[in-house]
This record gives structure tokens, C-alpha cells and sequence, in this order.
């Protein structure tokens, strides 16, 4: 794995904006995401968390600003940088009459990953899907399917990863695996994350710096620890809703 | 662990993804049988009502193979449209779209794929279709000699150039546009000349037939089975035109692409 030097921003936005017709999705986005950090992105429902992603993954183009990953500019030369990321969202399918082992075949060989067998059997392994490689996606629940979407975004092993709510749809205990997972992972590879949550427990466990969003724009960040302090809250959760409220009151 | 992803251009890539399609077909029963199930039911049809007309039409009676002919070769160009558009559709049906493009794949590595599966199920279909009418009406297709290959490749290209424009108008408006894939080549069929000539049409519908590849493939076809003449003249023209039907195909879809971009759906499109 090529690594982007630590400490340098992995992902850098500036100014960003999208605007559909009259709404606008994202306002003057502008943040930083040192390497080798997990970030959360926290916000309500519509508050541009997915617009966010979408934007840094090239889905969508913005109306205006800069996006540059691991020092590369996604809008003029994106295609230098997809490969050395990827992303998981339970928002997005994977081809439902494929087995689980024929997806993650299909896509490790897009990614150029070499020795696909043995790093399928790996991830499967990791993230306890091996007993369903030879199923149809179509015929997992909602868990195991974000299983396998979280197995597809880690087979190329990015030194970048979005995570649209990872543990969406698991049990407790499945969720506690995964980010378990996910944090050896992040120690193991040097990897940079930005995951958009709504489950706090999550973010403040994980994470190193949350964004909070609210109506597209960026309206506070810090560490979890700084977050708790500042609004003199004891969870990360009563933060959110002092933020999401007192937004809404000045409105 | 990867390998370099910032080739313009990667058959690794286009092969990944006639994998994909591959798998899907491996899976599916009503698939592969769709392949065969119409080009032979209209190879049957026509077959039968062929050999009603060749004893009681002195024209068919000189060429008896021209409508099973024209039966096989219009079935290279709807197969080859509806493979370009199916293969797309699949990506569309499973909501898959947001996974491919946050990879390394490239839109025209995706229509080169749809383009190669494309091809495979049409030599499928209509090979299969090709074989029945040897079995059942002594008629082989093969008897168009070297310029079947021309009229082949000319209809497998203008069904993929019109393949990629139904492709494109659905990723623009979405899957509520998916009936164009089955009704959009019936629409080319009266203007194509297929079972007629274009003399037959009305004078100010001829330059329209003209301009459309088909119609010299299926007027080239009967100056070879009535006439056994071949006419390069139609054939230079076909290709000519569908060297402008592909790239228009192509820059619609990858057009239409750039608007999906613009407004987010290739993360939300689906059924």
C-alpha cells in the first residue's frame, strides 16, 4: 500500500458547495482530514452527510469548491486516487443474484487486487461471512449484507475509507465486532476514515474528530473529548441535540 | 496489494465486468432460455409461413431462404440492442451503479463490456436460431457467404449504438424509460426494409430508410439470395453510417453520465 505521509491531510475540502435548482445540499464546506485519522460526520436527516460523501467519491460533482485525496484533485484527476479508496453505504446494493464470493470476486478484480482468493477467504474470515460466500446476496438479511458491503470496501485495502453508517442493521454484538474490526484495521493499515453516523456511542468510540453538520454547512467540530467539554455534556448525543436545537432556535 | 489504477484504459476491468454478467446468465435459468426462446419461436413462425409463400409465390419460390434471412438478421440487431440495454439495466436493478463508479472503472469500460456481453448473447440467440433453420427448413444462413460477416457486425453495431442511446435516455430519466428497450428498434423496423424493399415505402420516407444502416444490410441481403449480386455500395454505406450511430451512442451515454453526476443519481437511481 502506497502511504500518504502521516499527519498531512488524507482528504481536504475547501469551499465546497452544491446547489440543486433553489436548495442548497452543501454551504461552504471547507475541512481537513489528517492521515491516518477517523473522522465522523454527524448531522439530522438532510443535514448533507450523504451529499458529503458523495462529493468526495466523485458521484456527484459540486457546483463549486476544491476536493483534493491523498493530495490528488477529484475533479480534474479522480481516477489517480479511486483505487486507493473505497466506500460502504447500506444505501447502495450489491448485484442480488450474485453469490457473496462472485461480487467480491467481480470487484477485486476492478480494483486490480492481486491474489483474490486468498484475501475473499481473509475478509470473509474477519468479518464472519465465510458461511455465506456461496449465497446469493439477495438472500442475506440486512446485517449480513452490510457485512459483505464492508468486506467489498476493504478488498483493495484503502488507505481511504467512507463508511455511510457501517453498522447500520447489525445487532449489538455484530456492531461491536465490526468496529472492533474497523479500528484494528485503521491501527494496522495507517488508514484514514470518515464515516457519517448516526449512532454516538459509535462516533465517540472511535473516532478522533467529528464534523457536525446541520443544513449542509459545517456548524462545529473537534474530539469527542473537546465536544463533551464545550457544551458541558456528558454524551455525544446531548451534544448533537444542543446543536441540532439551538440551530433550529436561532432560525 | 493492487495494481496500478490509473491505466486510461484496462481490459482487466472490461473483463471484471463481462465476469459480472457471465456470473448473472450462470445464475439464472429464465435468462439464458430468453436467449434462445425468441429467435427460434419467430425462426418456426417464419419458417412455416415461408414455405406456405414459396409454393404460391413465384418471387419467394426463387429465393425461398430470404425471409428466414431476414428473420435471423433482424434478430442480431434487437438481441445486440437489448444486450447492450439489459446488461445496463441489471446494474440498475441492483442498485449498483454508486459501487461501480467509486471504483476504478471507467464509463467506456463499462459500454465495452455491455458491447462484449452484448456480442456473446447474440451469437448465442441467433446462433442457435441459425442451426434450427438448417435442422427444420433446409435454409442456412451460412449461404450469404463472406458478406453475412458484414451484414452481421453492421446490425451488431447499429443494435449496440442504439443500445447505448436507451441506456443513456434511462440513466437520465430513470428506469421509468426501460419499456423504450423493448419497443425503440420496433420503431426503425417498417423504415428498415426488412421483409420489403425501400422502393416499396412512400418517396418521402425513402432518404429516412437511407439513413439508417439496416436498410442497406437487408437490401444488400436480397441482392445476394434473389440477385446473387453482392452490392459493396450498401455495405460501404452501413458501415459509414454506423461509424456516426456509435460514437453518437457512445457520447450520449457518456453525456447522460455526466448529468447523472451533476444530479446525484447514480447513488439513488434504482427500482
Amino acid at each position: 500500500m502506497r502511504q500518504h505521509a502521516v499527519g498531512m491531510p488524507a482528504i481536504e475540502v475547501h469551499n465546497l458547495n452544491k446547489q440543486y435548482d433553489s436548495i442548497a445540499a452543501v454551504s461552504d464546506l471547507s475541512f481537513a482530514v489528517p492521515s491516518g485519522s477517523v473522522c465522523g460526520l454527524l448531522g439530522g436527516n438532510g443535514a448533507g452527510k450523504t451529499t458529503t460523501l458523495s462529493l468526495l467519491l466523485g458521484l456527484l460533482t459540486p457546483s463549486s469548491g476544491d476536493i483534493r485525496i491523498l493530495g490528488e484533485d477529484m475533479l480534474a484527476h479522480r481516477y489517480r486516487v479511486l483505487g486507493r479508496m473505497n466506500f460502504s453505504s447500506p444505501y447502495v446494493d450489491l448485484p442480488q443474484r450474485l453469490t457473496v464470493a462472485e461480487n467480491l470476486s467481480v470487484y477485486a478484480h476492478l480494483y486490480g487486487v492481486h491474489g483474490v482468493r486468498a484475501r475473499i477467504a481473509e475478509l470473509a474470515e474477519a468479518l464472519h461471512i465465510t458461511a455465506y460466500l456461496r449465497r446469493a446476496y439477495g438472500t442475506l438479511s440486512a446485517g449480513q449484507r452490510t457485512r459483505v458491503a464492508l468486506a467489498k470496501a476493504l478488498l483493495n485495502a484503502p488507505e481511504v475509507l467512507l463508511l455511510d453508517e457501517p453498522t447500520a442493521s447489525l445487532d449489538p454484538d455484530s456492531a461491536d465486532r465490526i468496529r472492533s474490526y474497523l479500528m484494528e484495521y485503521q491501527r494496522e493499515s495507517g488508514a484514514t476514515i470518515l464515516l457519517a453516523s448516526h449512532n454516538m456511542p459509535e462516533v465517540e468510540r472511535i473516532c478522533d474528530d467529528v464534523l457536525m453538520l446541520r443544513q449542509g454547512r459545517l456548524v462545529d467540530r473537534g474530539t469527542p473529548a473537546a465536544l463533551l467539554e464545550r457544551y458541558g455534556r456528558a454524551t455525544l448525543e446531548a451534544v448533537f441535540l444542543d446543536i441540532a436545537r439551538y440551530s433550529e432556535g436561532v432560525e | 496489494m493492487i495494481t496500478n489504477a490509473e491505466n486510461y484504459f484496462s481490459l482487466r476491468r472490461v473483463g471484471a465486468m463481462v465476469l459480472r454478467y457471465l456470473y448473472l446468465l450462470r445464475h439464472s435459468g429464465p435468462r439464458v432460455l430468453e436467449l434462445f426462446y425468441w429467435p427460434a419461436v419467430q425462426m418456426v413462425l417464419w419458417g412455416f409461413i415461408t414455405q406456405f409463400f414459396v409454393t404460391n409465390s413465384s418471387w419467394l419460390a426463387q429465393a425461398s431462404g430470404v425471409l428466414l434471412a431476414a428473420v435471423l438478421l433482424w434478430d442480431v440487431l434487437f438481441r445486440s440492442q437489448l444486450g447492450v440495454s439489459l446488461g445496463f439495466f441489471e446494474e440498475m436493478y441492483s442498485r449498483n451503479l454508486g459501487h461501480l463508479f467509486v471504483s476504478p472503472l471507467r464509463p467506456y469500460e463499462l459500454i465495452c463490456a455491455l458491447l462484449a456481453i452484448s456480442f456473446l448473447r447474440t451469437l448465442i440467440g441467433v446462433g442457435a436460431a441459425a442451426l434450427l433453420a438448417i435442422q427444420f427448413y433446409d435454409f442456412s444462413i451460412f449461404s450469404l457467404g463472406l458478406s453475412l460477416l458484414g451484414f452481421f457486425a453492421n446490425l451488431l453495431v447499429m443494435g449496440w449504438a442504439i443500445g447505448l442511446m436507451v441506456a443513456a435516455l434511462v440513466l437520465r430519466y430513470g428506469l421509468g424509460a426501460e419499456s423504450l428497450a423493448w419497443v425503440a428498434i420496433f420503431a426503425l423496423a417498417p423504415v428498415s426494409g426488412i421483409y420489403y424493399p425501400i422502393a416499396v415505402l412512400p418517396t418521402w420516407l425513402q432518404p429516412i430508410a437511407w439513413a439508417l444502416p439496416s436498410s442497406h444490410v437487408f437490401e444488400g441481403m436480397r441482392a445476394v439470395l434473389v440477385e446473387q449480386r453482392v452490392l459493396n455500395e450498401h455495405l460501404l454505406a452501413a458501415i459509414g453510417l454506423n461509424l456516426i450511430y456509435i460514437a453518437a451512442g457512445s457520447a450520449l451515454f457518456l453525456y447522460a453520465f455526466k448529468v447523472a453526476r451533476r444530479h446525484g443519481t447514480l447513488l439513488h437511481i434504482g427500482e
